[in-house]
């Protein structure tokens, strides 16, 4: 029961950086390896804010979510808009964010360890005791997976309910007949793209709460992202939450019952099953 | 395969020689110059190998550094038991097996899912062995045997060699013409007959082996291993910028980027260590937006217009 809940809190968490994640690769096109730098670099803020003016993480997530949105914006509009000009494919296109992306990654680990060393930082914040079910959590994990539903939440109605969501669906599903329909598939998918580093930015301040991170763990997480988006399926927002709980789950039973150092194994052999048996997702239809 | 002509028995020759003189440098350098040259050999073998899969199939593989590690491991648990020499085989057939499994589960599916394994595959090992470590109680392995640098750069030249002659069999053998079909449309490919699957995880199989062989080479060198040495997750990174700066379309390509950028790495490393990340990623953006096809590719520009310039075009 204690595993199943800590599980649970871990998952929504990860649901909201995964969500990132899924906007930038199954809505913009963008296989974003630099994804969980932009986590860590949430996290910062946030530790930032608290140990320097008591500001809760909570209430930075105001501030990191609006200020990441322009930087993913520029950063598409700079780096990744150039290459979706130029590539002849999707496959071209592929590998060439790949590329990019990965060095904008290691340019972004390079810049954290010039400006605040490569030391841990963790910082104690709701730390305390809440009950739940007759155990015992800590109040700041319970908060972040509280604040990670919302935010999912706010974000499925707004894929589901608002226009501006509709249009992103829409060059998700079929970028070639968005155009007909008068949809600026550009301009869309620069939008998705800062929306989804929008996201994981407010995943890292929302984490930070809880782990301790540095600067060099963000491709960790991306690996974690990675594999929630694939296994639920890419573009599918249901499926990407429910990926995120089953593998919150599996790591805290990983790690509770065989040792903790073996988290990210257990993550990678449930990737690796899921391309053997499902590589189209938990909910995905199979592609001929 | 046709029969060679008199101009590939004189590339063959010339090569043999550059290899002899290359094979001189621990009687000419010091013992720093021998060190580089161990470093610039091993990426040489690398990033040779990388490129003779990923060049002709855009496939970005990095598991480098897995298949390595396992080749560290190979030699460092086996010397107590075999001969040396018999370790480097088994490293090599190894990291075939390896890398024929991680073909099968994913060369079937697009590129995107072939990168994500791969980058996850080193840590995965690293974290199944630690863990194992942990449960034995052991920590590293030392390897101690009288191999000192000199042999092990002689061992890397071979194995450079060889390397070079596979690359060139395959490109001329009926693998090597479906591989360039395979990179230039795979779909054309498939329709004509060739087993797409079955082409890329045999190519992948070289890279693996040689991977591994390299890492049970090098293992005398570092003389402690523990996981987080062998299974380093920056080499596949390196090897990759060092295939890609040099230029995949060529045999020679990789070769013209591992030595500069073996030579930027150490500069780089010795002045200010903690910017090497900083380095690489900047190395990937040139790469990307200035030199897509790396230095081959500005070597082949410069021959044209020096050409055109003659008046023969």
């Amino acid at each position: 029961m204690d595993i199943l809940i800590t599980g649970l809190l871990l998952g929504g968490t990860y649901a909201l950086i995964a969500m990132g994640l899924n906007l930038q690769y199954g809505m913009a096109r963008i296989m974003n390896l630099a994804n969980g730098e932009m986590l860590v670099a949430g996290g910062f803020v946030a530790f930032w804010l608290w140990t320097g003016s008591q500001i809760s993480p909570l209430l930075t997530v105001f501030v990191v979510a609006p200020v990441a949105f322009l930087l993913n914006w520029l950063i598409y509009l700079i780096f990744l808009r150039p290459l979706v000009k130029r590539a002849k494919s999707r496959g071209q296109l592929e590998v060439d964010s790949i590329l990019t992306t990965f060095g904008l990654s290691f340019v972004a680990v390079g810049l954290m360890l010039a400006f605040f060393g490569g030391d841990y930082f963790s910082y104690s914040y709701l730390s305390e005791p809440v009950h739940i079910l007759g155990d015992t959590y800590g109040a700041n994990r319970v908060a972040a997976f509280l604040a990670a539903v919302v935010v999912c939440g706010l974000l499925w109605l707004w894929l589901n309910r608002s226009r501006a969501g509709m249009t992103i669906r829409a060059i998700s599903v079929a970028p070639e007949a968005a155009r007909l329909v008068g949809i600026d598939v550009r301009r869309t998918a620069a939008l998705a793209f800062a929306l989804g580093g929008a996201v994981t930015a407010t995943g890292g301040a929302l984490i930070s709460t809880f782990l301790t991170l540095d600067a060099s763990t963000g491709v960790i997480f991306t690996l974690k992202a990675l594999v929630i988006v694939i296994m639920g399926g890419v573009g599918d927002v249901r499926g990407t939450i429910v990926a995120a709980l089953l593998l919150g789950l599996l790591e805290t039973f990983v790690a509770r019952l065989i040792d903790p150092g073996l988290t990210l194994a257990a993550a990678y052999l449930l990737f690796v099953v899921i391309l053997l048996f499902r590589p189209q997702g938990l909910f995905g239809r199979p592609t001929t | 395969m046709s029969a060679l002509s008199s101009r590939d028995w004189g590339n063959l020759a010339l090569c043999a020689i550059a290899l002899a003189i290359a094979a001189c440098l621990p009687w000419t350098a010091g013992a720093y110059g021998l060190s580089i040259g161990v470093t610039i050999a091993m990426y040489t073998v690398l990033a040779t190998s990388w490129a003779l899969f990923s060049g002709p199939t855009h496939y970005i593989s990095l598991a480098s550094a897995a298949f390595f590690g396992v080749g560290t491991y190979v030699t460092g648990i086996g010397i107590q038991y075999l001969p040396y020499w018999t370790l480097l085989p088994i490293a090599g057939v190894s990291g075939a097996v390896m890398a024929a499994l991680v073909g099968l589960a994913t060369l079937r599916l697009s590129g995107v899912y072939f990168v994500i394994f791969t980058l996850g595959l080193a840590e995965f090992v690293r974290q199944i062995i630690t863990w194992s470590q942990n449960i034995s109680g052991t920590k590293g392995i030392y390897v101690l045997t009288s191999i000192g640098e000199m042999h092990i750069y002689w061992q890397l030249l071979g194995l450079a060699a060889l390397v070079w002659l596979l690359g060139w069999l395959i490109g001329r053998s009926r693998l090597g013409f479906a591989l360039r079909i395979i990179g230039d449309d795979e779909a054309v490919a498939r329709h004509s007959g060739i087993d797409t699957a079955r082409a890329k995880i045999l190519l992948f199989m070289v890279p693996g082996a040689v991977a591994a062989i390299t890492g049970a080479m090098l293992a005398p060198r570092y003389v402690y291993i523990e996981p987080s040495l062998a299974f380093s997750p920056m080499l596949s990174f390196q090897v990759v910028i060092m295939a890609l700066l040099g230029g995949t379309g060529r045999l020679w390509g990789p070769l013209v980027g591992v030595i500069p950028f073996t030579f930027l790495w150490e500069a780089i490393s010795v002045s200010f260590p903690n910017q090497t990340t900083l380095l690489l990623g900047v190395c990937f953006l040139v790469i990307v937006y200035l030199l897509p096809k790396g230095f081959v590719g500005l070597i082949d520009l410069a021959a044209r217009r020096m050409r055109s310039a003659e008046g023969y075009v």
